[in-house]
């Protein structure tokens, strides 16, 4: 027997910062002296968090439905967030809020979405951005479509989608992967590797070293990044939109992070995971990574903090109180938007929903 | 103006409407080069090209994701799905997303797409090739299913489908592709959705059908009528949204009616059609309502596949029972 190699690959890991904020190298992307710049990524993920915490609290308490936060991987979505030109097409899945808010989406849009109201999802600035998905791996798809339409209408934009590490065993996402390596199209798809798929963790999920290399599969760029070094995170995402929106194909990126929080509020991860693998965790989270990053460079002090927390404390409240007094929706909302225009049996059942709502719904959250 | 095939009317419409509309693109698997299994997309991507009749790679759920994100960006995909059965990987797609995008956003994205796909038994083909999804395919809020029975409406409703603001699945009734001819004059003139069509008029029975099935239907009034019965035979044609008004209609002047589809027959679109008759009607009822049907059972392989469509005596024996009732 003779054999011959006839196709060899790697997977590349990008890093910046260490888990305590110091440079692993001194040739530092230029950006990295962007004292604005960094500035502005930590604010964002402060933002998130601070998000994130209001949101769990109004699920507590009962204002708000089942809701997934993003604590220990704010990198991710604010990293690529600030990569994003306001003309490129985000396609979320459930745990994309830090992408969203960084697309324009408001506070109040997202605590609609999660409070179960459809007018959540009617963007005001990111009017082609698709709505929060969550079955799982379907808005790869819908991103690699979008990125068949802007190369079809010769437009430089990018497509960005968002998937969890778990979200990589389904079908779709290797269709998505497979058609866009084939047509060479302007889409990132970004694995948000936070090691578990609610209780499954990666050695149930793939035999794979990483998920990175499922992108070697379908002949599209493939890259790990530490998901928690928002350095690294921006890096590779800036790189791989300027990539797409020149025409020059798509990328996948691993970013390799760590879930802090449940899976959701409805998620207790107590169940399936020790108290010692989350102390760990907090260990290499992004926001302190960088914050020590921002003080070694004399950029962030004690008095930018508290004075950060306020106006965000102050945005946040603004938010949920906008959200509280919403109007509640009407029940012709059910119908109104569901075709161009409605049939005459819906127009008849929405006469219907419309007297008997009239007699039974109170407006409250 | 020759006479053409419903198969050749199907090409005909796609190809007026890739020359009218450059947001049209057609895609699918074998759509390209081999102008499809069928032939549906015949001489297209030579035509058009191959970026506005697309090859893509067997997926099908690929398929029906990428024309949604098509459809979000305002172009009009129309997509193939080689038969009605492999159209089931795509599910997720066609009720999680493409039957919900507008509502769940509002009516922000709206999606201008179709999904075409040969459809029904009747041809002796391999297992998984003679399904009648329609009922499955109609309860799904936000979707239109429209099934032509004949080239002209073939050609007229895959026009309106494709020109249509929302999502319209398009089933071809793959047994009669190529039985009957049409003259068909290429004018872009579209046939409304949403609307039945009063194939013959008649005041003893209503016969009521859609699909292939509509030929057995017809020559079963044929044959009644050669006994003196007169029976109205009504094409529903578009599935959902159904128009039961011209049903409702054609029972207060006949008081019979005789609902004839090849599907398995619980919760098949004949008894939706048999309920809002019952609700709405039920009082210009001489006889209980007829349902001619395939068996509660899978799709037969072809040997025994005649056995489980309705046939031209099938439905002549249930016409005839109604008729018993004075």
């Amino acid at each position: 027997m003779s054999t011959t190699p006839v196709a060899k690959f790697a997977i590349e890991r990008v890093q910046y910062l260490d888990p305590t904020g110091k440079p692993l190298t001194k040739n530092l992307p230029d950006f990295a002296k962007d004292k604005d710049l960094l500035r502005s990524m930590y604010r964002n993920m402060v933002r998130l968090r601070t998000f994130d915490a209001k949101a769990y609290a109004l699920q507590r308490t009962g204002n708000m439905g089942t809701y997934p936060a993003s604590l220990g991987q704010e990198a991710i979505g604010i990293g690529y967030g600030t990569a994003l030109k306001k003309e490129d097409v985000l396609v979320p899945y459930y745990r994309s809020t830090g992408g969203l808010l960084m697309h324009g989406v408001s506070m109040l849009e997202i605590f609609l979405y999660w409070g179960g109201d459809e007018r959540g999802s009617d963007f005001k600035v990111a009017r082609e951005d698709f709505p929060i998905a969550v079955p799982i791996a379907t808005q790869c798809l819908h991103a690699t479509g979008v990125a068949t339409a802007l190369k079809y209408r010769k437009q430089q934009r990018a497509v960005v989608t968002e998937i969890g590490e778990g979200g990589t065993s389904e079908g779709d996402f290797y269709e998505a992967i497979n058609v866009a390596g084939i047509w060479n199209l302007g889409v990132v798809f970004f694995i948000n590797n936070n090691q578990w798929a609610i209780s499954v963790p990666s050695e149930i999920q793939t035999n794979c070293e990483t998920y990175a290399q499922k992108g070697i599969a379908a002949g599209i760029e493939s890259i790990q990044v530490d998901g928690n070094d928002i350095l690294a995170v921006y890096d590779v995402s800036k790189k791989a939109l300027e990539k797409a929106r020149a025409g020059k194909g798509a990328t996948l990126i691993e970013a390799v992070s760590y879930r802090l929080c449940d899976h959701t509020t409805a998620d207790d991860a107590s169940r399936y995971r020790s108290k010692d693998e989350l102390e760990k965790g907090w260990d290499s989270e992004p926001v302190k990574r960088l914050r020590a990053y921002l003080e070694s460079l004399k950029a962030w002090s004690d008095a930018d903090e508290e004075a950060l927390q306020k106006e965000l404390a102050a945005e946040i409240e603004a938010a949920v109180h906008a959200y509280k007094t919403f109007p509640a929706p009407k029940p012709e909302d059910m119908f109104d938007t569901l075709f161009a225009e409605l049939p005459k049996h819906i127009q008849q059942q929405r006469a219907e929903a419309i007297a008997r709502g009239a007699k039974h719904v109170g407006g409250h959250h | 103006m020759a006479a053409i095939t419903l198969i050749e009317a199907v090409n005909l419409a796609l190809a007026h409407e890739l020359k009218r509309d450059n947001d049209v693109v057609v895609l699918g698997e074998d759509v390209g080069v081999n102008g499809g299994v069928f032939r549906a997309t015949n001489g297209l991507a030579q035509k058009f090209g191959k970026d506005r009749v697309i090859d893509t790679p067997l997926a099908e759920s690929m398929i029906a994701g990428l024309a949604i994100g098509m459809a979000a960006q305002g172009m009009k995909p129309v997509a193939e799905m080689q038969f009605e059965a492999f159209m089931m990987p795509a599910y997720d797609m066609i009720y999680n997303h493409m039957a919900r995008m507008r509502l769940r956003t509002r009516g922000r994205i709206t999606l201008p797409m179709v999904i075409r796909a040969p459809w029904g038994g009747g041809i002796h083909a391999p297992e998984h090739h003679s399904d009648s999804p329609e009922a499955q395919c109609a309860h799904i809020p936000g979707l239109k299913v429209v099934i032509p029975s004949n080239p002209s409406r073939a050609y007229g409703l895959l026009l309106a489908a494709i020109r249509d603001p929302d999502p319209v699945l398009f089933f071809e009734p793959k047994r009669v592709y190529r039985i009957v001819k049409h003259e068909i004059e290429d004018n872009g003139e579209e046939y409304p959705l949403g609307t039945c069509f009063v194939d013959r008029e008649g005041t003893d029975i209503t016969l009521v059908s859609w699909g292939a099935m509509m030929h057995e239907t017809l020559i079963a009034a044929d044959k009644l009528k050669l006994e003196g019965i007169s029976a109205e035979v009504i094409d529903v044609a578009t599935i959902s949204p159904l128009d039961i008004d011209t049903i409702l209609e054609s029972v207060a002047k006949t008081g019979r009616l005789c609902i004839v589809c090849e599907a398995p027959r619980s919760g098949s679109w004949a008894s939706e059609i048999a309920a809002q008759v019952a609700e709405n009607g039920l009082f210009n009822l001489l006889a209980p309502i007829g349902r001619v049907t395939g068996y509660d059972t899978t799709m037969p392989y072809y040997k025994l596949e005649k056995q489980f469509m309705p046939s031209v005596d099938r439905i002549l024996e249930e016409a005839r029972r109604l008729l018993e009732y004075k």
